[in-house]
C-alpha cells in the first residue's frame, strides 16, 4: 500500500485506502443509496466485499471476525435503516467488548435534519451502544476519523465504533496526509498497574489458604491466558472462567474447573462459595456470576484486575485494584508471589468435581449434551466454536471445553439471539484455514438465515449445529420451573426443515435423529469441503443443570432437575 | 395575578453534587455526557457550557441531584468517555462557586422601596426600571441567590432565570 499524495482523489477512495492501510481484508456489507460512492471505491481495492442479507448479519460477521482473530472487524452500509439495523450488533459488540467499525452512508450534509430519504440521526440512534462515533462533515477529516476509529475500537477495553459518511463528503475532494496524527487529548490506553496495588494484590495474595481465579474475557483480548495459567501454577490456585473468558487458561487443566455462574459446573461455584480470595481477572462481577450480592464471597478478599477503570466499585467493593491491561499486569505481579498451602483447597475442589460432575440422562432419545460432548471429542477442542443464545449456549459452553480464548465466541452481555451464525462466517473469514462450527439455536437461528447464501456464495466450510427442539428453551425452562409449567410464546410449531431449507440455499443438509447416528453425521460434516447444516433432532423438554435462579445466592445453585415447583426468582434474567 | 410556582421541583431527599467537566469541543459531547446522566437517574439541575482558556476545549459545571453511591460510578463513566479528558466532583471540595439570577418582579409603586431595600442588601442592581416591574441582577453563593428569590417570593416575582452555577478550583489546583 503506497502513501502517494491524495491530491485526485475523493472522500470515498481516501476512506477506502485508509482501511487497507489499517490492514482491513473484508468488508462485511450491504450496499444502498448513500453509500455507493463508497461501494464504487470498493471495485479498486485489495479488500474484499463479503455481501451480506441483512445488515444484522454484517455486523455479527465481523465481531465474530473481531473476536477470533483480535482484528477490528469492518462493516459498510446504507444510510437510514441500513444503518439502523445495524444497532444490535452494535450493542452486542458494546456489551461484550468486541471491536468492530461500522461505516454508514448519509445522506447529503444540506439534508442533515431535514428527513430525507433514508435520513436517519445514526449518531443520535447510537450513543448508548458505541465506544465512540463521528459524523464526518469534511472529507479532509476522514484519514483522521479512520485512524482514530480504529485506535479507539482496539485499545484498552475495545468496542465498537461508527463512522457516518455523508455522501457528499464520500464524493468530495480530499486532500488530507493519509497518516495524520491522532487527536484525542480525552483518551489513553492502560499498560502496567501502579507498583503500590501490585504489591498489595500479592500481599493480599500471599495470605490465602482458599484462593480462586476468576478469569474473564479480558485476559482473552489482553493475552493473558499463558500468565493467567503460570499463575494458577505457581500460587496452586484453581482457575474458573466466565462464558466469555472461556479458554483464555485452557479449560483442560488440572486447575481447571470450568465455567462459573448460572449455569457454571457445580465444582466452579462451590469454589466461588468456599475460597478466601477470588481475584477476578478481566472480568466484571456480572450478576450471573454473583447471583444475589449480599451472599457473594462475603468472607472472601477480593482482587479486581481490569482495563477498564469505571469497573472497580461499580457492582462490588474489592480490597484491592489493578488497573492496567491484563497480562502486563499479570507479568508484574507474578515475580512477587510465591507457593501457597493449597493442598487441602485443591482436593476439596477436586473432591467437587468428582462428586458432581456435569452429566445428561443416557436414555429418553436424543440428547443436545450428548451431541456437544462429542462435538468437543471429535474436534479435540482445536474448532473455533461460536453458539447463539439460549440453551444449547449453556451446553455448548458446558461441554465443549475450551483451549484457546479466541475459539470460543458468543453472546454473553447482550445475549442476542441470531448472533451464533454469522459471528461463524466472520470468524471463517478470519482462519480460512481452521475448523469452524456455529452451535445455534432453531429459535436464534432463523434470525439472520438468510446468510446461509453468505456462506454457499463464498463456499465457506462453515459447519452449523443446529439443536433443534422446536421450542426458545430457556424461556420454556424457567416457564417449567418457575411459572407452573404455563407456557407462553415458546412453541415454534411452523418451525420449517431445516436440511431442505440448507439445500434450498445451496447449502449440504445432514440430520441427526437418533444418539446412534452422531459420530458419524459430525464426521460427514466435518469432511465435506463446503458449508453444512446439520440438525439435530433433540428431546424437546431437556433443561440446562445446575442452575442458580437469577438473583438467587450462588450457594442455592440447583445441580439436579428438582421435584418440587419453585419460588419465581428475584433476580431479572 | 397570581403569582407563578417557581420552587424548584427536585426530590429534596436526594443530595445535589456539582461536577466540573474538561472536555473536547466536539459535536455530540454534550448529548454523550447527558446520557450518562440520564441512564443513572440522575436528574442535571444546571448546566453550564462555556469556552476554555485553550481552544477546542470547552468546560462543563454541571449541579445534579442523585444518589450518592452512584456518584463514584458517574464520575468514571464520565471520565470514559472519548471527548472527556477529565471530570472532577466538587461537592464537597473548597472551589470557589458563583452563580448569576435574574429576577422579575412586579413593582407597583407602593412595594418598590421594599424591593429596593432587599435589592440594596443583596448587591443586586436594577437593571430594567419599568413601570409596572423591575428587573434586578444578583451574583454569588448559589445559597445566597435561594435566599435572595426567597425573600422576593412575597413581592411577585414574575419570572427568574438563573445562570446554573459556575466553579473553580482554589490555588493551582486544577479544575
Amino acid at each position: 500500500m503506497s502513501l502517494q499524495p491524495p491530491e485526485t482523489h475523493c472522500g470515498a477512495e481516501v476512506l477506502i485506502r485508509c482501511l487497507e492501510s489499517q490492514g482491513v481484508e473484508y468488508i462485511f456489507g450491504l450496499s444502498g443509496g448513500a453509500a455507493i460512492p463508497i461501494f464504487d471505491a470498493l471495485v479498486e481495492s485489495s479488500i474484499q466485499l463479503v455481501l451480506v442479507r441483512h445488515e444484522q448479519g454484517a455486523t455479527h460477521m465481523a465481531d465474530g471476525y473481531a473476536r477470533a482473530t483480535g482484528k477490528p472487524g469492518v462493516v459498510l452500509v446504507t444510510s437510514g435503516p441500513g444503518a439502523t439495523n445495524t444497532v444490535t450488533g452494535l450493542f452486542t459488540a458494546q456489551m461484550d467488548s468486541a471491536p468492530i467499525v461500522v461505516i454508514c452512508g448519509q445522506t447529503l450534509t444540506s439534508s442533515l435534519g431535514k428527513d430525507a430519504f433514508q435520513e436517519a440521526d445514526v449518531t443520535g440512534i447510537t450513543y448508548p451502544v458505541v465506544k465512540y462515533s463521528t459524523l464526518v462533515r469534511n472529507a479532509d477529516d476522514i484519514p483522521r476519523v479512520v485512524r482514530e476509529s480504529f485506535h479507539i475500537a482496539n485499545t484498552g477495553r475495545p468496542g465498537p465504533v461508527l463512522i457516518d459518511m455523508p455522501k457528499n463528503v464520500s464524493e468530495a475532494p480530499c486532500e488530507a496526509s493519509l497518516n495524520p496524527p491522532i487527536d484525542l487529548p480525552g483518551y489513553s490506553v492502560p499498560g502496567r498497574a501502579d507498583a503500590t496495588t501490585v504489591e498489595a494484590a500479592a500481599q493480599l495474595l500471599s495470605q490465602s489458604r482458599r484462593p480462586l481465579l476468576y478469569v474473564g474475557q479480558g485476559a482473552v483480548i489482553s493475552g493473558a491466558g499463558k500468565a493467567v495459567t503460570e499463575l494458577a501454577e505457581k500460587l496452586g490456585a484453581p482457575i474458573v472462567n466466565t462464558l466469555l473468558g472461556k479458554g483464555a487458561a485452557d479449560e483442560t487443566h488440572p486447575l481447571h474447573l470450568g465455567m462459573l455462574g448460572m449455569h457454571g459446573t457445580a465444582y466452579a461455584n462451590k469454589a466461588v462459595v468456599g475460597c478466601d480470595l477470588i481475584f477476578a481477572i478481566g472480568a466484571r462481577w456480572d450478576d450471573r456470576i454473583t447471583g444475589n450480592l449480599d451472599d457473594f464471597c462475603v468472607d472472601a478478599a477480593k482482587i479486581h484486575l481490569d482495563v477498564d477503570e469505571a469497573e472497580f466499585n461499580k457492582v462490588l467493593r474489592p480490597d484491592v485494584c489493578l488497573h492496567g491491561d491484563a497480562r502486563l499486569v499479570l507479568e508484574d505481579l507474578l515475580p512477587k508471589v510465591g507457593p501457597l498451602d493449597t493442598t487441602e483447597w485443591l482436593a476439596t475442589c477436586n473432591g467437587w468435581r468428582e462428586r458432581f460432575p456435569l452429566k445428561y440422562p443416557k436414555k429418553g432419545g436424543l440428547r443436545p449434551q450428548h451431541v456437544l460432548d462429542r462435538l468437543d471429542a471429535l474436534t479435540e477442542g482445536r474448532a473455533i466454536i461460536t453458539s447463539d443464545v439460549g440453551q444449547h449456549q449453556m451446553w455448548a459452553a458446558q461441554f465443549c471445553r475450551t483451549r484457546n480464548g479466541r475459539n470460543w465466541i458468543t453472546s454473553g452481555g447482550a445475549g442476542t439471539m441470531g448472533f451464533g451464525f454469522p459471528a461463524a462466517i466472520g470468524a471463517q473469514f478470519g482462519h480460512r484455514e481452521k475448523e469452524v462450527w456455529a452451535v445455534v439455536g432453531d429459535g436464534g437461528f432463523q434470525m439472520t438465515l438468510c446468510e446461509l447464501a453468505t456462506a454457499a456464495i463464498h463456499k465457506l466450510p462453515v459447519k452449523i449445529l443446529v439443536i433443534n427442539n422446536n421450542f426458545l428453551g430457556l424461556v420454556r425452562q424457567w416457564q417449567e420451573m418457575f411459572w407452573e409449567n404455563r407456557l407462553s410464546g415458546v412453541d415454534l410449531e411452523g418451525n420449517p426443515d431445516f436440511v431442505k431449507l440448507a439445500e434450498a440455499y445451496g447449502v449440504k443438509g445432514l440430520r441427526i435423529r437418533r444418539p446412534g447416528d452422531v459420530d458419524r453425521r459430525i464426521q460427514e460434516a466435518r469432511d465435506h469441503e463446503g458449508p453444512v447444516l446439520l440438525v439435530a433432532e433433540v428431546v424437546k423438554e431437556d433443561n440446562v443443570f445446575p442452575m442458580i435462579p437469577a438473583g438467587a445466592p450462588v450457594s442455592s445453585m440447583i445441580i439436579e432437575p428438582p421435584r418440587e415447583r419453585m419460588e419465581k426468582p428475584s433476580g431479572s434474567t | 395575578m397570581a403569582a407563578p410556582d417557581l420552587t424548584l421541583h427536585r426530590d429534596e431527599a436526594l443530595p445535589v453534587h456539582t461536577i466540573s467537566l474538561y472536555v473536547t469541543n466536539k459535536p455530540g459531547v454534550l448529548v454523550r455526557v447527558a446520557l450518562v446522566f440520564a441512564r443513572r437517574g440522575y436528574n442535571i439541575e444546571s448546566l453550564v457550557v462555556s469556552p476554555a482558556a485553550k481552544g477546542d476545549f470547552s468546560r462543563m459545571t454541571i449541579t445534579c441531584s442523585g444518589e450518592s453511591t452512584t456518584l463514584e460510578q458517574m464520575i468514571k463513566q464520565l471520565s470514559k468517555l472519548v471527548d472527556v479528558v477529565h471530570a472532577t466532583d466538587h461537592t464537597d471540595s473548597e472551589a470557589y462557586e458563583t452563580e448569576i439570577a435574574l429576577v422579575k418582579v412586579a413593582a407597583p409603586l407602593e412595594a418598590r422601596t421594599g424591593i429596593l431595600e432587599i435589592a440594596e442588601h443583596f448587591n443586586a442592581k436594577v437593571v430594567d426600571y419599568g413601570t409596572e416591574s423591575l428587573i434586578l441582577r444578583v451574583f454569588g453563593a448559589s445559597e445566597k441567590l435561594n435566599a435572595f428569590i426567597a425573600l422576593l417570593r412575597s413581592q411577585g416575582l414574575l419570572e427568574l432565570v438563573r445562570s446554573g452555577k459556575i466553579l473553580m478550583a482554589r490555588g493551582l489546583d486544577e479544575t
